[in-house]
């Protein structure tokens, strides 16, 4: 069973990653505000998660997702369906 | 504070496009004179975006159908099928669509884009999984969003994400439904069908093909990719328009399934919206006709698009991956693509600005769309305006200072970056905007 402290981790370190990434980056970090992804990039930033994590995000999961912690507590919980 | 203040970016983004000339969202011609011309401000432009693929829009035995159709039937229908009643001549339609897809039944709907609203949002219910290509139109999202079933995206073209995705539902209860199109609209290539269609029978999934711009395009009888793919019998749902290769407005979807026809007391979309006037009807059922009575249409068709495709590939553009009736040009910037489009309209060729995010690889392109109505002269002439203005832009080099690494071949390096993008994604769906 994977934690979610363990994807926030991940997240974060793909996310510093990015060109445009803020110097501070965490559980807290908006996705779309803070890392000026506009709808699509964070669509496709959430295909690279999935892969990662082998897992699916339904799209209407998406529309209630606002943090990496929002996001890190939905691939938990899809992982432990 | 007003309602509207949440629109202010795109205001800003949409006033900064304008600022750089033309609207080129509210181009108004003075007149269209025929498929491939109109006069803007009293000169003639050659139209090279309007998807008008086989140049039915004034096709004579199209017209004078609609016009008797249209003083025998009246203007409208004033409602909708199950309020007003069925005209005989849309279950004509209905029927002449059925015999030509070999299918038990069409149902019409009064735009390509409802028919996606209307299907996906029906036949997938809660509890159900969608699984659409990730640059799928606006019309398949929007009808996702509608209905009350799961949706996931894969990645563009590509059956071993989508056999992936498939896999990671293994065992959750619940229909799959995989939804692509023959092709996709901003960069003209076509979808993997033979493939997918392996993977929807290893799954035991269902397909949905839309053949908006493929109908009347593809396959030896003209009836699409699902036809030329050879992969009919896989595929359970068609979606189509009438409003590109048949010239006319409309939609429809065609299934071999028993119970189709229940749709049409399910379906809101169908049930809640005026059906298409006798005019349409009549002016789409010549078309159908038309379409099977001459296979010389798509053969010209065919020819202009490959003509214009490998003009604009001979002088170093960045296009789609593949040759067909829609070629897309890559641009290096925004400001690029704006300076380049007004001046081609300037120089009397019209065609699609189309801007991120509603491009694939968040590249802005100019989208032109060929046709069989197309002249000699006017693909000549179009090549001959964009080759001079790429020059001027930059966007090209001028032959004397072309080096060969910018001339690509085959699958060249700079044209596959564009075919092949590392993260794709989806032109005007997400997006509430295309701006």
């Amino acid at each position: 069973m994977i934690r979610t402290s363990d994807i926030v981790d991940v997240i974060v370190g793909m996310v510093t990653a990015l060109p445009q990434a803020p110097r501070e980056v965490d559980a807290g970090t908006n996705i779309a505000r803070d890392l000026g992804l506009d709808s699509l990039a964070v669509m496709n930033f959430v295909m690279q998660l999935e892969d990662r994590f082998d897992v699916s995000i339904p799209m209407d999961r998406l529309a209630g997702i606002q943090t990496i912690g929002d996001l890190a507590v939905a691939i938990a919980d899809l992982k432990g369906r | 504070m007003t309602i509207l203040d949440k629109f202010q970016p795109l205001q800003g983004a949409y006033d900064a496009v304008r600022a750089a000339g033309q609207d080129p969202f509210t181009v108004c011609f003075d007149a269209v004179l025929s498929p491939s011309e109109a006069t803007l401000k009293g000169r003639r432009v050659i139209l090279l975006g309007t998807n008008n693929y086989l140049g039915l829009t004034f096709d004579g035995e199209c017209i004078e159908s609609a016009v008797e159709a249209l003083r025998q039937g009246g203007t409208g229908t004033t409602g909708s099928r199950i309020a007003n009643g069925t005209y005989d001549d849309h279950a004509v339609l209905e029927r002449r669509l059925a015999e030509f897809y070999g299918c038990r039944s069409a149902m019409l709907f009064s735009t390509g884009y409802q028919a996606n609203l209307g299907i996906l949002s029906t036949i997938a219910g809660r509890g159900d999984h969608i699984l659409i290509d990730a640059d799928s139109h606006a019309s398949i999202y929007d009808g996702c969003r509608l209905g009350q079933a799961e949706v996931i995206r894969f990645r563009h073209n590509d059956p071993d994400d989508l056999a992936r995705r498939l896999n990671r539902l293994k065992g959750a209860p619940g229909n799959r439904l995989i939804v692509v199109e023959g092709i996709y609209s901003m960069l003209g290539d076509t979808a993997p069908l033979a493939e997918i269609a392996a993977v929807k029978r290893e799954w035991g999934a269902h397909l949905l093909v839309d053949e908006a711009h493929s109908l009347g395009v593809l396959g030896r009888n003209g009836r699409g990719l699902v036809e030329q793919a050879g992969v009919e019998a896989d595929v359970d749902f068609i979606v189509g328009t009438f409003s590109k290769s048949l010239g006319a407005v409309g939609g429809f979807c065609v299934s071999d399934l028993p119970d189709f026809d229940v749709l049409r007391i399910a379906c809101r979309p169908y049930m809640f919206t005026a059906s298409l006037p006798p005019s349409v009807i009549a002016s789409v059922t010549r078309a159908l006709a038309r379409i099977q009575e001459e296979p010389g249409l798509r053969a010209r068709l065919t020819g202009n698009a490959e003509r214009f495709y490998r003009g604009l590939r001979a002088e170093g553009f960045v296009l789609g991956p593949q040759a067909g009736p829609i070629v897309s040009i890559r641009m290096p910037s925004t400001e690029v693509a704006i300076a380049f489009w007004n001046a081609l309209l300037e120089a009397g060729v019209y065609l699609n600005l189309a801007l991120p995010p509603a491009t694939p690889d968040n590249a802005p392109l100019l989208r032109s769309s060929v046709s069989a109505a197309h002249s000699e002269a006017q693909i000549g002439a179009a090549l001959a305006a964009i080759t001079a203005i790429g020059r001027e832009l930059g966007v090209v080099a001028a032959p004397a200072s072309r080096a060969e690494p910018l001339r690509p071949q085959g699958d060249g390096p700079r044209r596959a970056s564009m075919a092949a993008a590392p993260i794709p994604v989806a032109p005007a769906a997400v997006a509430e905007t295309t701006l």
